[in-house]
């Protein structure tokens, strides 16, 4: 159903001293970061380290305060395309639309607002119901699905969105292990086709099993690279550091100097 | 045999009024019936109920500059609307306010505004006109402009279908796969505005919303699926409109409360009677399905 051989040329993302926050204080500090194409990623830290804002942006739902990203193309803008699976979704689930419905809908980069539905598009959505485990629920009404077949039927979705690059925030949150390891076994499929994936995650020893590299996020890089190395002790004590709630009396940080915002390649203290 | 002998069609078939309101009700509840399940879905209604009180001043300032006019009250009632729901929404977008609170400011604002000026300048007859609307007293003018407002109604729902739907159950989808979600919320509220203004030409400014909320109300209890309830709504609201305006033509009551009511009998039965009314828990089904 997915030809890798159609995913275009990358060259994955780019993250050039990027500030992102609310109200003017950073949940983001001057981050300088390449993940190449391909990547399987986790990302860790404690609440309130930035990692879902660290998506949003990658997703082009959330406006930098400075820096920048490339390598990423904005929703409904042409090129490379990124799927997002946010954390707590808005979705209203009791709305009449049944779940193969909701699926195609990741189709939408093939009929956009105004295009036709083919049956091909249903054929398809079909085969990606089939994929997560949800055949025969095509026309459920979405409020009829539990919390681990919703998030099956999100995963529908993704596949058929096809993108090149997959930002997960909190995939597998409150979803028992069943669940968890086929959504995993979708994860290494998306791998193994040579898409970029970003997982936020909370479980490590899940990240350790699962994820070749990981980023440990404190508002700031603390570690990036392979697994092993990244998720070592004292990175995560380092992390775990973090004073979480907004300094009020922060004073204001200077301008980095725009010599300094040179990617990293991963491993880096 | 004459048709105007029959007690269901003679009004109409006699009266020339009586035809009049009744294409009125037809396009009004083709238009307004499927912007309230809209409105319904996203739970908005009383966000309908208090734009149609926000379009008053408009109509009312329309009314102080050239008199009963239809072109002046048409433009100054959808003037006014659009002027509320976009400064609610700045509000709610930039300040503490959440968009309630934005909203109920704004249209207690232009509320107060339009009965102001009102009964400064116009006559009790006037205000009776603005609040309870001229259903028997349609000209071929404003005839026009309720069919006009339907057709682009319905084309505007097929056309911005998709991402409506989107932006009512899943927004956030929507935002990461296109750039649409700005222009689905805001030309429904754009839709919601022209029918509100339809609505008040014929049925005044305070029962205006009830062709919109109640039939999609009504419809909501006895169907989970979309299409069946939009008909259903549609259904209803020609129904009831039908309904009430024969009603009051035998009885001499005022015509758009009576429609109103009518459709207020149809929301009361149905909350007793519809399988998810409000006894759906009281009657557990005898059978269920093998786990």
């Amino acid at each position: 159903m997915i030809n890798p051989d159609s995913l275009p040329a990358q060259r994955g993302i780019t993250c050039s001293d990027l500030t992102v926050g609310y109200d003017r204080h950073p949940a983001l500090h001057h981050l300088n970061l390449q993940v190449p194409a391909g990547t399987l990623l986790a990302v860790v830290g404690p609440n309130g380290a930035g990692k879902s804002t660290w998506l949003k942006v990658l997703a082009g739902l959330l406006r930098p305060m400075t820096g920048t990203v490339s390598g990423l193309s904005a929703p409904g803008q042409p090129g490379p395309r990124v799927a997002y699976l946010p954390q707590h979704d808005q979705a209203d689930r009791s709305f009449p639309v049944t779940v193969l419905e909701m699926v195609t809908m990741g189709l939408w980069h093939a009929f956009g607002a105004w295009g036709r539905l083919r049956p091909e598009h249903h054929d398809r959505a079909r085969q990606a119901l089939a994929a997560v485990g949800l055949q025969g629920f095509e026309a459920r009404p979405i409020d009829a699905l539990s919390g681990g077949q919703w998030q099956r039927a999100q995963f529908a979705r993704l596949m058929l969105q096809d993108a090149t690059t997959v930002l997960l925030d909190e995939p597998f949150a409150a979803i028992d292990r069943r669940t968890t390891a086929d959504l995993l076994a979708i994860l290494h499929r998306w791998h193994a086709e040579g898409r970029t994936v970003v997982a936020v995650l909370h479980d490590l020893d899940l990240v350790r099993a699962h994820f070749p590299t990981t980023l440990v996020l404190a508002r700031r890089c603390v570690a990036y690279g392979p697994t092993a190395e990244a998720l070592s002790d004292a990175h995560w004590a380092e992390a775990l550091a973090l004073h979480e709630p907004f300094d009020e009396d922060a004073p204001l940080c200077a301008p980095a100097p725009l010599s300094t915002a040179t990617p990293l390649a991963p491993v880096q203290a | 045999m004459n048709l105007a002998d029959l007690p269901l069609i003679g009004p109409f078939a006699e009266f020339d009024f009586m035809a009049r309101a009744l294409a009125g009700c037809i396009a009004l509840s083709f238009s307004a019936a499927p912007v309230g399940v809209f409105l319904l879905l996203r739970r908005m209604s009383l966000t309908g109920d208090a734009m149609a009180h926000a379009v008053l001043p408009g109509a009312a300032l329309g009314y102080l500059v050239a008199g009963l006019s239809l072109g002046a009250m048409t433009v100054g009632g959808i003037a006014a609307g659009l002027t509320v729901a976009a400064a609610s929404g700045l509000a709610a977008r930039n300040s503490v306010l959440r968009e309630d609170a934005s909203l109920a400011a704004f249209y207690l604002l232009s509320l107060a505004l339009g009965v102001l000026i009102v009964s400064v300048r116009g006559n009790s007859v006037d205000l009776l006109h603005v609040l309870f609307g001229t259903v028997l007293a349609l000209d071929s003018a404003t005839l026009t402009l309720l069919g006009g407002i339907a057709v682009v109604t319905l084309l505007a729902l097929r056309l911005l279908w998709r991402p409506l739907l989107l932006e009512c159950y899943d927004p956030q989808f929507l935002r990461s796969v296109s750039r649409l979600s700005p222009l689905a919320h805001y030309g429904f509220l754009v839709l919601m505005v022209l029918n509100l203004v339809a609505g008040f030409h014929a049925l005044g400014t305070l029962m205006a919303v009830g062709l919109m909320v109640l039939p999609a109300a009504t419809a909501r209890l006895w169907t989970r699926r979309l299409l069946p309830l939009l008909v259903l709504a549609v259904a209803l609201a020609l129904l009831a409109s039908t309904g009430g305006l024969l009603v009051s033509y035998q009885f001499d009551t005022p015509t758009s409360p009576t429609i109103v009511l009518a459709l207020g009998l149809a929301y009361l039965f149905s909350l007793m009677a519809a399988p998810q009314g409000a006894l759906r828990h009281q009657r557990p089904s005898a059978t269920h399905y093998r786990a």
